[in-house]
């Protein structure tokens, strides 16, 4: 494995009598996305104000590229802190200076940018804060979602190489959460600065998530890849994650995976007898955030749920989502063939409404000249409701196929 | 056991004495460093120029009461015509400095503390720092570099305005040989006089602004309050606290003046 970009070993921080962090151990690479999850009051802020210095450790050390901060020498803690960009939770904006002047406040005290630079470069970050409007307001002035992406501008104005986003979208409304979450993963493309996340928007924020370390009883009880934390039979994932989720998968309205094997076991596997079942597995691909800044993604998947609900619902299917892109669907009773029927059925009718659906909305929320290219895999299976559910999932993921496709240049028509 | 509580009490002021000539080092070192002058500028502006008002009403109606009282005084000894110059002298070498420095602790030195104790209740210290921004630098330094600037300022034009106050009760309103008054003014004060009251306000100025900008920095540090509340006592110690000192200092000074 590399070197960590930031380590702590057996980090812990007391208030008072308090405990926060009780000896813990993480690691947060280079080039990632690691989202922080937690209840409130396990030490998330904590530890994000032990990365950039501003709380220090009682016991263990933080080391940076595998050097301890505290034997750093003040010009190589300052080149350190340099590189790392903190948004508060609060937003800590200073209220007695307007918009315009909170963003450019850190390049004109700690830079020596010409006027005509700060001015493009504040700009440039209020163009892409959607912000225009408000330069001239101060903070009090603006809702609680403008605030935040003020701070957001702020944090980003120094084109930083380490960000820390104390959640970044609480406040906000979904459209604008997805542009956040968006452009974070855009920007984390395009300058390529590593992100350490807190974040509530589970499961909005295992889309751009590379790592998740999960924070409980002041350890990391928790850290890799979400796939991995989806697979991870621990009762405090379960209680998170899962109880988090819900019943109904808040993104596309779908099963949650919980309920989901839950049905599956009840309805199927418990029965005295097999039952041949036909599973289909969607990967929905699209350019995410590359290109298209701010594209709302997940609302792209939540309309692609409604239409697997909407169509394999009545037939007695159930569905829910599996991986960050991916959608199952299982039809019980149903044999190989007419599954397959059905699923001709369901990619015409994804190829004739469902991506004008998807495209409109694009529209709607982006401007008009916008499109975004999109294609969807399909693999189909029959197996036996004894079979491990995991193992159908495996053997219709190999199976995948493009089964439907919509290309901006030929107007939205088919390969 | 009786000393416990005393010796406890001694020993917080020795901490918060020596914590805020480290404070105040600190601050007044960083006034030199770069992008200063803006900052300094618009403290001078909000310290200085915004308390003119103030300090014009102030002094004129101490100038005013003092020609009344010491007219009526005077007149017992038939000594009303150094009246001007008892006026000057009682305003350039004690009241200018002293009530121009509480009228400055009550204007100035009460937002100073707010302001910063509400910039570190909001986090916008901590913000500033993970900014790279230095605190004591972009918030401190200003401050007291401005007070420093404004409190002999203000104190000068207190006095002229005091001196004016008592030629209105004094020769206007009471009848004093107008040219009498100028004179005594003139020929009674010296440079000494001038020196040790500008040297007043430069101690007061030092003393109200470090008192202020230390009780807002250091408001997160109170045990007795939190939030909001910690930054309204955080106020009212910066203004009574100030004050204090500014009569204390004022003894100090002047004895060793004398």
């Amino acid at each position: 494995m590399d070197l960590p970009l930031i380590e702590f070993r057996d980090v812990t921080k007391r208030f008072g009598d308090r405990t926060i962090l009780d000896k813990m151990s993480l690691k947060i690479y280079e080039n990632e996305i690691t989202t922080i999850i937690g209840k409130s009051g396990t030490g998330k802020s904590v530890l994000l104000k032990h990365i950039i210095g501003l709380l220090k450790p009682d016991e263990g050390t933080i080391l940076f590229r595998g050097k301890p901060v505290h034997e750093m020498g003040k010009n190589e803690w300052d080149g350190y802190r340099s590189q790392v960009s903190y948004m508060f939770q609060n937003n800590a904006l200073f209220d007695s200076l307007t918009v315009f002047d909170n963003i450019a406040l850190p390049l004109r005290q700690t830079t020596n940018l010409r006027k005509r630079e700060v001015m493009r470069k504040v700009m440039t970050r209020i163009q892409q804060t959607e912000l225009t409007e408000v330069t001239r307001k101060y903070p009090s002035e603006l809702s609680g979602g403008m605030q935040k992406r003020v701070a957001l501008a702020r944090a980003l104005a120094t084109d930083p190489q380490i960000v820390l986003f104390d959640e970044p979208t609480t406040g906000q409304d979904p459209i604008r959460k997805n542009i956040i979450l968006s452009m974070i993963a855009h920007y984390r493309r395009k300058f390529g600065f590593t992100a350490v996340l807190i974040s509530h928007d589970i499961p909005d924020v295992f889309f751009i998530s590379d790592r998740i370390i999960l924070l409980w009883e002041g350890k990391a009880a928790f850290q890799g890849s979400y796939e991995e934390s989806m697979r991870l039979d621990h009762p405090m994932i379960d209680e998170l994650l899962h109880s988090l989720e819900g019943f109904q998968d808040e993104l596309t309205g779908l099963l949650s995976k919980q309920v989901f094997k839950n049905r599956y076991t009840m309805t199927l596997q418990r029965r005295q007898t097999d039952v041949t079942v036909s599973a289909i597995l969607f990967t929905v691909d699209f350019d995410l955030a590359a290109d298209l800044f701010g594209a709302p993604v997940f609302e792209i998947l939540r309309i692609m749920g409604q239409n697997i609900n909407d169509f394999f619902g009545p037939l007695g299917g159930f569905s829910a989502r599996h991986q960050r892109n991916q959608l199952l669907t299982i039809l019980p009773h149903i044999q190989l063939p007419d599954a397959q029927a059905l699923l001709d059925t369901f990619a015409r009718q994804l190829q004739e409404k469902a991506f004008s659906d998807i495209q409109a909305m694009i529209r709607a929320n982006m401007g008009d000249h916008m499109c975004l290219n999109l294609s969807v895999k399909a693999g189909i299976i029959e197996g036996k409701s004894t079979d491990d559910i995991d193992r159908i999932i495996d053997k219709a993921e190999s199976s995948q196929k493009v089964v439907a496709v919509y290309r901006c240049d030929q107007g939205g028509e088919a390969r | 056991m009786f000393f416990s509580p005393i010796g406890k009490a001694t020993l917080e002021l020795v901490r918060n004495l020596g914590a805020m000539a480290i404070f105040f080092a600190e601050g007044s070192v960083k006034i030199f460093r770069r992008k200063q002058v803006r900052e300094i500028v618009y403290q001078v502006f909000y310290i200085g120029a915004k308390s003119t008002n103030i300090v014009i009403l102030i002094g004129l109606f101490t100038g005013m009461v003092l020609g009344l009282q010491l007219y009526y005084t005077l007149i017992k000894f038939g000594s009303e015509g150094v009246l001007g110059s008892v006026i000057a002298l009682s305003l350039i070498r004690e009241l200018g400095p002293v009530l121009t420095a509480i009228m400055i602790t009550a204007r100035a030195g009460s937002a100073m503390a707010a302001e910063i104790g509400i910039l570190r209740i909001s986090e916008q210290i901590d913000a500033l720092y993970t900014m790279r921004i230095d605190p004591m630098r972009y918030i401190v330094s200003p401050r007291i570099a401005a007070a420093i600037i404004s409190f002999p300022l203000l104190t000068a034009f207190f006095d002229l305005i005091g001196i004016l106050g008592g030629y209105l009760t004094g020769v206007i309103l009471l009848g004093v040989d107008k040219g009498a008054y100028f004179y005594r003014v003139h020929a009674y004060v010296d440079f000494v006089d001038i020196k040790g009251g500008f040297l007043k306000s430069l101690v007061f100025a030092v003393l109200v602004s470090t008192i202020c900008c230390f009780q807002g920095f250091f408001t997160h540090m109170r045990t007795d309050s939190y939030g909001a509340k910690s930054v309204s006592l955080s106020t009212t110690s910066a203004v009574v606290i100030s004050c204090v000192m500014i009569l204390i200092s004022d003894y100090v000074v002047t004895s060793l003046l004398m």
